[in-house]
């Protein structure tokens, strides 16, 4: 069975790369090599059927959680230590624990879960969409998904709290090469296109408002880092606005569906598509902001020259 | 298997061919430059014939277009941030170790 | 789906070692980071069941939730980093016999 040999493949080097990006010696290194982890790892989640969640690993995972840490990297000196001996012991000990309980109690799970799987599919008429992932996300367990908007919402906080100043906008000054801004004036409209692309795809096939949110961080940040016109001139009223519209959209959608008479974010047979769509909308231009905020404004102003 | 599948097979296998190449060439030569320069001509030639290769699989033109996209946008993401690698080891001043004067009794 | 359910087991407890066994604390993140990547593949593995019939999408939804979570929780750690490299000038705890 030539599936079970690459799936052999993909964990061995999956292992392989984790365990180099965790004990690399520079951190510099560490970092590409967990950013090379996070692209193995979407190759996984194709293989157990997951494309979104491949599509969002790639952007997210990979892309915005690399650039976070390349950016910590670059900033904070080497000021690398050496764990202490016995450290390492009681670590490789308790991890090898840890292993053999997990392994025994993973071997023992049944082959046939229990499963939502069929009650999902049985309800996905009603649900407006007829992607299962969407429908889940969106409207059977639209509550987790709003929370998780509100968690968003509380690191973009804490990083202005963590940051000292009151200003969303980076006031780091660039030093732009005309090539980037180039690459990002044909790069950023194509991304903004394949947002849209992959938002609109999210109600019949994978995707939805995570993915284009996140293609959307990737174009803000190209052109931040372009240092374009337009971010230094874009109002912070408007950057707080759109952070803030996801987490808006169900609010405003639960507070009219609780007054209506509805339960919360029950929403009404019929009218469940488009206000999937708006709330969509809403969210993936809310996350985009966001995780591009998140990138970009991660350095206090005035912290070390590039 | 028809002659589709068959071209399909020979392309993917030498797409794998340049990766593996132009891996080699990350790993053994010298000093950035040339480094760079395995990586983005060799990877990027194996991506278009990839590419190819999954485009004479593709059911639909509109796929088969959004394959060549797929090449042509990966094409200028690595042309571009070659660049940029270079020109910053250019502005720290890491010497190549391959000389780039080419001396006049060559 | 074995196969992926111990790779996650071997990752998490990967991260787990790396977690306790490094001061710096841009490699805790990086292990933090690992180890919520192996418990999204345990939880698509469970989903993905024997293979034949289509995969469980909650824990689908559940994965994708967590993913964004992981980032802001990344970014918020690494905004601590920073204010600690700031204040103190090293980005390890101190240990405990220092003074």
């Amino acid at each position: 069975m030539p599936e079970i040999g690459f799936d052999l493949l993909l964990a061995s080097a999956l292992l392989w790369i984790a365990w180099r990006a965790l004990t690399s010696p520079d951190v510099f290194k560490a970092v590409v090599l967990f950013i090379t982890f996070g692209l193995l790892m979407a190759l996984a989640w194709v293989r157990l059927g997951a494309p979104d969640i491949a599509l969002a690993e790639a952007a997210i995972g990979g892309g915005i959680t690399g650039a976070l840490l390349l950016d910590a990297a670059g900033q904070l000196a080497t000021t690398d230590a050496a764990p202490p001996r016995g450290r390492t012991l009681l670590a490789a000990t308790l991890a090898l624990l840890v292993a053999l309980l997990l392994g025994a109690a993973v071997l023992q799970i049944p082959d046939a879960p229990a499963r939502l799987g069929p009650a999902v599919s049985a309800a996905l008429p009603e649900s407006g969409v007829t992607q299962p992932v969407t429908a889940v996300l969106l409207n059977f367990r639209g509550y987790d998904t709003w929370l998780e908007l509100g968690v968003l919402l509380l690191a973009v906080l804490a990083l202005l709290a963590l940051r000292g100043t009151s200003h969303l906008q980076d006031v780091r000054p660039l030093t732009a090469d005309p090539l980037l801004g180039g690459l990002a004036s044909v790069l950023v409209p194509l991304m903004v296109l394949a947002g849209g692309y992959l938002l609109w795809l999210g109600t019949h096939a994978a995707g939805g408002a995570f993915q284009a949110g996140a293609m959307l961080a990737g174009a803000g940040v190209l052109l931040r880092l372009a240092g374009h016109r337009t971010v230094e001139q874009a109002s912070s009223r408007l950057l707080q606005v759109a952070i803030v519209c996801g987490f808006a959209a169900f609010l405003l959608t639960a507070l009219i569906l609780l007054a209506s008479g509805y339960a919360l974010l029950e929403y009404p047979a019929g009218r469940a598509r488009t206000l999937i769509v708006l709330i969509e909308t809403a969210a993936a231009v809310s996350i985009g902001c966001t995780l591009a905020t998140l990138v970009t404004g991660a350095t206090p102003p005035g912290a070390g020259a590039r | 298997m028809n002659a589709i599948d068959a071209l399909t097979l020979v392309l993917l296998i030498a797409g794998s061919g340049f990766f593996f190449a132009g891996t080699v060439g990350i790993l053994r030569f010298p000093d950035l430059f040339s480094r760079l320069h395995a990586l983005t001509k060799a990877d990027n030639l194996g991506l278009g014939c990839i590419v190819a290769g999954l485009m004479l699989q593709a059911q639909t033109p509109a796929a088969a277009l959004k394959l060549f996209l797929i090449w042509l946008l990966a094409l200028v993401a690595s042309a571009g941030a070659c660049y940029l690698i270079a020109s910053d080891a250019r502005r720290r001043q890491d010497p190549p170790a391959v000389p780039t004067e080419v001396s006049g009794d060559a | 789906m074995t196969v992926y359910l111990l790779l996650a087991v071997g990752l998490f407890a990967l991260g787990l070692f790396a977690l306790i066994a490094h001061p710096n604390l841009l490699r805790k993140v990086i292990a933090l980071n690992v180890m919520g990547g192996a418990v999204f593949l345990m939880l698509a593995a469970i989903a993905a069941g024997d293979r034949q019939r289509s995969p469980d999408p909650v824990p689908h939804a559940m994965v994708l939730t967590g993913i964004v979570v992981a980032v802001s929780v990344t970014a918020f750690a690494l905004a601590l980093v920073r204010r600690l490299h700031a204040e103190t000038g090293s980005a390890c705890l101190p240990e405990a016999d220092e003074q």
